[in-house]
């Protein structure tokens, strides 16, 4: 096994996951160029590729791209440490700051600072679920989906897992008899 | 124990949150009611930190949600329990099929799983704003106008194009400014 392969895919995706903000989109011109320009582990195209891979699968679409890079790259285990080194520098810093925050969290200047943020991040994610409404509705049944979506997950005890796996089987349920009316 | 039970519901969010950090926001939500590990103002705060720290936001919250039920072995069991089903499902994709992101029952089934996670991810962003608006004083429910206002302005705010392309760290210490000076 090439460990000098692992500890670069490893120290790259370390880098990659310590030095940017937010994952998703905000991490892929980190991405390009570490891995297209620094290492040419694969072209700009393929990155793309793999990132819409990644959307369309569970899980967080950065990890699923180190992960997919590091497969190609070296097997299994290069996908394994891939994985590890994007993970790894939140776990560094997320339990730093929790338990710094566990020390100071009494304070009530802290507090104060909270309760503002906590309002503040509510108008960012009701921001962020306009603009995937936008995204996500672009007809009736989907429409019709995110009410019935909304309905299970407000009124009803349906585990949240059951509401997607309901809804990508109603996708493929509606796309089917579409093509069957169609042809 | 705890460290199976962390494992066994981060391997299960790890499995069914498609489409990005946020997706996973639902499934944390469930949390809250199955278990005492962090309650609802806490994961508001946890939202916070996690996009005002490097790293994907999906594992921030994780790790720090695994950090909250059992400290750091709690954190990393959580976070590689998120992780594995996509190791897993990743390497297959990337072994046996090709083009899978072209596929037609994939492309179907994204179809109509795309407004579920808007739906099911509003509805958690809706409870964690009834926990920020809304206070319980002697059995009488309040509606704290100030923090109405604040989170009506910034959301108008985050209309305006320029504003809307900053980074949400700028937001969130904007809040954290705003908060200390209201005394929130």
């Amino acid at each position: 096994m090439n460990t000098r392969k692992l500890a670069e895919l490893y120290v790259s995706f370390f880098k990659i996951g310590g030095l940017t903000f937010g994952g998703g989109l905000a991490m892929l011109p980190m991405l390009q160029r570490e891995v297209v320009q620094k290492h040419s582990w694969c072209t700009e195209e393929e990155l793309l590729d793999i990132y819409a891979i990644g959307q369309c699968t569970p899980g967080i679409i950065a990890v699923n791209t180190a992960t997919y890079v590091g497969y190609k790259q070296a097997g299994f285990i290069g996908g394994v440490s891939g994985t590890l080194g994007m993970v790894s520098p939140s776990l560094i810093i997320i339990c730093l700051v929790a338990s710094i925050l566990q020390n100071f969290i009494h304070m009530p200047v802290v507090l104060h600072a909270l309760a503002g943020i906590r309002i503040v991040v509510c108008a960012l994610m009701l921001n962020t679920v306009v603009s995937m409404m936008k995204k996500g509705i672009i007809d009736k049944l989907g429409a019709l989906v995110f009410l019935a979506a909304f309905i299970l997950a407000c009124f009803t005890p349906v585990p949240t897992a059951l509401v997607i796996v309901l809804s990508g089987v109603t996708g493929i349920i509606a796309k089917h008899l579409e093509g069957r009316r169609s042809s | 124990m705890i460290y199976l039970i962390l494992a066994y519901e981060f391997f299960k969010i790890g499995l069914f949150s498609i489409g990005g950090g946020m997706a996973t926001l639902p499934f944390l939500m469930d949390l809250t009611n199955k278990y005492d590990w962090f309650t609802v103002s806490e994961l508001t705060n946890m939202v916070a930190i996690s996009e005002s720290t490097p790293g994907p936001v999906g594992i921030n919250m994780a790790t720090y949600a695994g950090y909250n039920a059992a400290g750091v072995p709690g954190a990393i069991v959580a976070t590689l329990a998120l992780t594995a089903p996509a190791l897993i499902i990743i390497v297959l994709i990337a072994k046996f099929l090709e083009n899978f992101s072209e596929n037609k029952n994939v492309k179907a089934a994204f179809y109509g799983i795309r407004p579920a996670v808007a739906a099911l991810i509003g509805y958690a962003v809706w409870e964690l704003l009834k926990i920020a608006i809304v206070s319980v004083v002697e059995g009488n429910v309040q509606v704290n106008v100030v923090n109405v206002a604040v989170c009506g302005v910034t959301f108008a705010l985050l209309q305006v194009k320029k504003l809307g392309k900053l980074h949400p760290l700028v937001w969130i210490a904007a809040g954290a400014c705003v908060g200390v000076v209201l005394g929130m």
